[in-house]
């Protein structure tokens, strides 16, 4: 088990990031195409052109984004607020509150949007209302926040509890002892959830699709009606910028951990 | 720190948003178009029983080609320097990234009549019809899920005390030995989430068996989109069904995860 690798496994190693990055990397060759099939008619920018020019993609771009940060900005408080509450259950009420918190996350997909969908029907039907923005908000924030309360509760566990009884030996109150000090305590755990909420927010199309109305366009929407059963070449330019986007926030992670990694080993 | 209080919202949001639509999904699967109690919805789901069985036999199928692929990857990375561990772990995530949806159409391009593979292979003389079949519906399948495969697998693995391999060695086993006896076995719970992270998923989904599939091989989840729009009684009725599957199946995998941990 010492730490080398061998030839073998280098090419196993290339060969798999070859099968996850070939589709990719044809998407992207195509977008510089002037023709419309995929077959090479010359270099072109104009499927870029046509991508900005198409009002309905940036304005479903634009509802993504702000669907991401909000669902997940709001998934981060409630998730991270109910993951201290919830330490302090005990036994079998704990047990039946964490069980129905990973409902959402472990049920299918299409079942929580279809079930979301009955809900949402079910209250416009009484409060005359029409599935859109709002529910979906309501849906992403859903399936966001058992992510936050399992990236915080381990947090909380491993916290020393005594940090907090300082802090109100020392004069804070219970809301100075939780933004002065528990709050830097369970960070690290606050920030993955809210990144996979992000995440996850992102790439939702499912349940998206079903409590989205019959107006509200985000991304997966607009590429599913681009898309379904037709090829269009504006979608392999759509691609091309969200993988260079992807890959500038990934590489910028990486180098900020490595950073963090550097400064820590230079203190110790 | 001591509160229950701070979980009140969010206790209170899982009754809304969590505990009534799955009741409601219940009720729908119980009732008739009038709202009456009914068994109907639930003898039109069995007409497609071919269909259900289809998709948990591409999705078993998807899932173990995953974890053929992904348990060796995990295992090689895990033996790679620490910084050459994350730009490998990295690289496996940036295509989780890019939209669900893309990630298909990618293999439609690809696979399609004149596509990229259909020009190379027609110049080595080897013609064929390259989608619209189960196989490319399962290799979809594997495409979109084999990350979610290969990450918690290497969680564990990563997480496996150097010492006990050491201890193995010392106790005289050869490489092969450390990986079955020690190795392995450890890595147990991340083969169990990774199975649960890739089938479930690819048992429910919809749309990849649409793009990449023929007609025979649409999936449980296509027929609750397609159902759900004009009857919401047989479509909660599959749903239903569906969930029902599905926590079984956690349920097994989690009682098999602790009888590894004991043993």
């Amino acid at each position: 088990m010492k730490k080398k690798t061998g030839i073998c496994s280098k090419i196993y190693i290339a060969l798999m990031m070859f099968f996850l990055y070939v589709p990719i990397a044809v998407l992207i060759f195509f977008s510089f195409n002037e023709g419309k099939t995929t077959v090479w008619k010359g270099f072109s920018l104009k499927w870029y052109e046509e991508l900005f020019k198409d009002d309905n993609i940036m304005n479903a771009l634009g509802n993504t984004l702000i669907i991401a940060i909000l669902a997940s900005l709001f998934a981060t408080i409630l998730g991270t607020a109910a993951a201290i509450g919830i330490n302090n259950f005990k036994g079998k009420k704990r047990l039946v509150i964490q069980n129905v918190s990973n409902i959402p996350i472990i049920s299918p997909d299409i079942v929580l949007g279809v079930s979301l969908m009955l809900l949402f029907t079910a209250v416009g039907v009484m409060f005359n209302f029409e599935m859109g923005f709002i529910t979906v908000l309501l849906s992403h924030i859903c399936f966001c926040v058992p992510f936050v309360v399992l990236n915080v509760m381990p947090r909380i566990k491993r916290m020393d509890q005594s940090v907090y009884d300082a802090a109100l030996d020392l004069g804070c109150n219970q809301w100075q002892a939780f933004t002065k000090v528990v709050i830097h305590e369970l960070m690290p755990g606050i920030f993955s959830g809210l990144l996979m909420s992000f995440t996850y927010s992102l790439d939702d199309f499912i349940i998206t699709y079903f409590t989205r109305g019959t107006k509200f366009q985000n991304l997966s929407i607009e590429i599913y009606s681009m898309t379904h059963r037709r090829i269009s070449p504006k979608i392999n330019a759509l691609s091309a910028l969200l993988f260079l986007a992807v890959l500038i926030i990934m590489i910028a992670i990486n180098l900020h951990d490595r950073h963090d990694e550097k400064q820590s080993l230079q203190k110790t | 720190m001591k509160s229950r209080k701070p979980s009140i919202p969010y206790i209170i949001w899982m009754v809304i948003f969590t505990m009534i639509p799955i009741v409601m999904i219940g009720f729908t699967a119980f009732t008739d178009s009038q709202g009456n109690f009914s068994l109907e919805a639930f003898s039109k789901a069995f007409f497609y029983t071919d269909v259900f069985i289809h998709s948990l036999w591409i999705a078993l199928l998807s899932t173990a080609i995953c974890l053929l692929l992904a348990y060796p990857l995990a295992y090689l990375i895990t033996r790679m320097k620490k910084s050459s561990q994350n730009t490998v772990i990295m690289l496996l995530m940036i295509p989780m990234w890019m939209n669900f949806l893309l990630r298909i159409y990618a293999w439609v391009t690809l696979l399609q009549d004149n596509g990229p593979i259909d020009l190379a292979l027609s110049l080595l003389g080897i013609h064929g019809t390259y989608i619209g079949n189960s196989a490319a519906v399962v290799l979809g399948m594997v495409y979109e899920y084999l990350p979610f495969m290969v990450l918690p697998i290497y969680t564990v693995m990563s997480k496996i005390d150097y010492s006990l391999i050491e201890a193995a060695q010392d106790l005289g086993s050869n490489n092969l030995a450390v990986f079955g006896k020690v190795v392995a076995p450890l890595s147990v719970p991340g083969i169990i989430s990774g199975v649960t992270m890739v089938f479930v998923p690819s048992a429910s989904t919809f749309l990849v068996a649409q793009y990449l599939g023929g007609t025979d091989d649409i999936m449980i989840g296509d027929v609750i989109d397609k159902i759900f729009w004009t009857d919401q009684n047989t479509g909660s009725a599959i749903s239903l069904i569906l969930m029902v599957f599905i926590f079984v199946f956690l349920i097994i995998m989690n009682l098999f995860g602790d009888e590894e941990a004991i043993a």
